[in-house]
């Protein structure tokens, strides 16, 4: 196939919306002599909720700084589209320490929009929907490790994605708050609809959260299952307890913990 | 300051009545004595100094001036050598309204204050110049360092011969030692910008203009601030050197003078003054240092 690293550069907008949100062809990329990505295909239906699961060192950062237009470098081919509006929200909350809550949510963002909303009171609405509502004017370096992933959310919200990628995004965060994150996040979902792609290594987060869980290995989608159950899901649900096993195995995890034979 | 020291010790191993212990710690290792104290107090020691103190920084000056006053006072100072602070003070006074004093410290004012405000400009514009583009950089950097590798204050008889012994080459030899550690800093500092930021910048689309301005430079600030403070000691030393060498007015001449008719007073009283007002600017500085990088404290408090 011949490189099409133009494309891996500049992610295309999808000219029409009957098309798959993202749409993923091939995708090869390299460093050095390591090919951590070897002909990835993916097809992300709008509005559709999936997760990425794999081990540390599969490559699943990698996809993602493709989808999300950061690798910059040429030594990758393949064919990338996606939505005009993108967000990502990072393991670490990326915000500037020194602009306020509400300044960091509506970094870049022009004064008003097209449609001449005000930005202000847009940032102001994102963060009462992620639970900061009052806490504008605080520096970041006030806000605890929870909260400040929670302005991040806001950040990603307030440019009204299409599709919204997020790699680890609650992986820094304790247990407790983890899961209060997870019902925000799948709220938030319910209510913008954007296409998620979630990178994660929580086998438990990818079955609550997501339509569809995907698991990368050897640079490839090895394993491609739809979660068929309804939201909002329990932890407990023994129903997830099949899924579970399934990405477990398929992660070369045995049911007792102790990882299959053979990697 | 004793006070302020003992705040950031209170914790500190506290002698138990080992009955009082709950059981296996024997009273002979003190570091499970102290874990175990029973006061409720916090276990863990503080390792930042405590709260700040408004002009808490004058005490020390203020300590060794009442030193200074009480040698005096009990006569174990020879006046030759060392005068006391009230004759210092009475020929200030006398100086100042009967001497050359008033225009003296204006001069020397007058050309810390051109050389510092054309250094600043100076090391600022180089600094974004080479830390904010590849060309610049190639042009900028290299030249900077070579100029720092050269000691300014050689520099002297060169820019003599160039520009005369007046104003210019004064003002122009305070600019060079003020630009070198503003662009240092400065240049180091947006160069380092966090490469996550980066990563944030492009996918929020922010346009290069953006990036710089909401991003960078504000990122590079508290490393200006380094060099701006560097940047105000460094100017007034190199007056005080420029004055005693090569100049007909100002403080440093002043003392030059005082040291040819072993004046000891007024040599002291120059040094006093020197060192008033570099503290004076230091603390400028840092004041403007909390206000602009107010975000910083929130971190500390
Ligand atoms: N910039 C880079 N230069 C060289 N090698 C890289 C670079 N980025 C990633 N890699 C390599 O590519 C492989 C995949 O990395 P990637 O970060 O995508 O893994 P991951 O699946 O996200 O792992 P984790 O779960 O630990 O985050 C790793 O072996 C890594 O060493
Ligand atoms: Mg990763």
């Amino acid at each position: 196939m011949a490189p099409l690293t133009e494309q891996l550069k500049a992610p295309q907008p999808t000219p029409t919306p009957s098309r798959p949100a993202v749409r993923l062809t091939g995708l090869t990329r390299s460093f050095g002599a390591r090919t951590v990505l070897d002909g990835v295909d993916l097809d992300i239906p709008a509005g559709q909720f999936v997760a990425l699961l794999g081990h540390s060192g599969s490559g699943k950062s990698t996809l993602l700084r493709a989808v999300a237009g950061l690798d910059h470098d040429t030594a990758g081919s393949g064919e990338l589209s996606t939505p005009e509006r993108v967000s990502v929200v990072f393991q670490d909350s990326r915000l500037l320490p020194w602009r306020r809550v509400l300044d960091n949510v509506l970094l870049g963002t022009p004064k008003r929009d097209a449609e001449g909303r005000d930005a202000a009171g847009r940032g102001r609405a994102a963060l009462a929907e992620v639970g900061l509502a009052g806490r504008e004017n605080a520096w970041p370096g006030q806000l605890s490790g929870g909260e400040q992933q929670r302005a991040a959310l806001a950040r990603s919200l307030v440019r009204e994605p299409e599709l919204l990628l997020a790699d680890e995004p609650f992986g820094a965060l304790d247990a407790l708050t983890r899961i209060r994150m997870h019902t925000l996040l799948r709220e938030l979902w319910q209510r913008h609809h954007p296409s998620v792609l979630l990178v994660t290594h929580d086998v438990d987060e990818a079955a609550v959260l997501a339509d569809r869980v995907l698991v990368l290995d050897h640079g490839r989608i090895a394993v491609d299952l739809t979660v068929d159950l309804p939201h909002p899901r329990s932890y407990r649900d023994p129903r997830l307890g099949e899924y579970r096993e399934r990405l477990l195995a398929a992660l070369g995890v045995r049911p007792d913990g102790e990882p299959a034979g053979g990697n | 300051m004793a006070e302020h020291v003992s705040t950031a010790v209170v914790t500190a191993p506290q002698p138990v009545h080992p009955a009082s212990m709950p059981a296996p710690a024997p009273a002979t290792t003190p570091v499970s004595v102290a874990r175990g104290g029973p006061t409720g107090r916090p276990r863990t020691r503080r390792l930042a100094p405590g709260p700040r103190r408004p002009y808490a920084r004058l005490l020390g000056p203020l300590l060794l001036l009442a030193v200074w006053a009480g040698a005096s006072g009990a006569g174990l100072l020879d006046p030759r050598v060392l005068p006391a602070p009230w004759t210092v003070l009475h020929t200030g006074a006398h100086l100042w309204t009967g001497g050359t004093l008033r225009t003296d410290l204006a001069t020397s004012l007058w050309r810390a204050a051109q050389g510092f405000a054309i250094g600043l400009a100076a090391g600022v514009v180089l600094a974004l110049a080479a830390g904010l583009s590849r060309t610049g950089e190639a042009l900028i950097d290299g030249t900077v360092q070579v100029n720092r590798a050269v000691p300014t204050l050689g520099l002297i008889p060169l820019f003599i011969l160039w520009l005369g012994i007046g104003e210019t080459f004064k003002v122009v030899i305070i600019a060079i030692v003020v630009y070198i550690p503003v662009y240092l800093n400065l240049h180091a500092a947006l160069a380092g910008i966090d490469a996550r930021y980066v990563e944030l910048a492009e996918v929020l689309r922010l346009s290069r203009w953006q990036f710089v301005r909401q991003v960078v430079i504000p990122g590079a600030l508290p490393g200006f601030f380094v060099g701006l403070r560097l940047a105000v000691t460094g100017s007034w030393l190199s007056l005080v050197v420029l004055e005693q060498i090569n100049a007909t007015n100002g403080l440093g001449y002043l003392m030059f003078q005082a040291q040819n008719y072993g004046q000891t007073d007024v040599i002291v009283l120059g040094l006093l003054i020197y060192g008033v007002f570099g503290f004076a600017s230091d603390s400028a500085v840092r004041l403007l240092e909390r206000r602009v990088l107010a975000w910083r404290r929130s971190l500390s408090s």
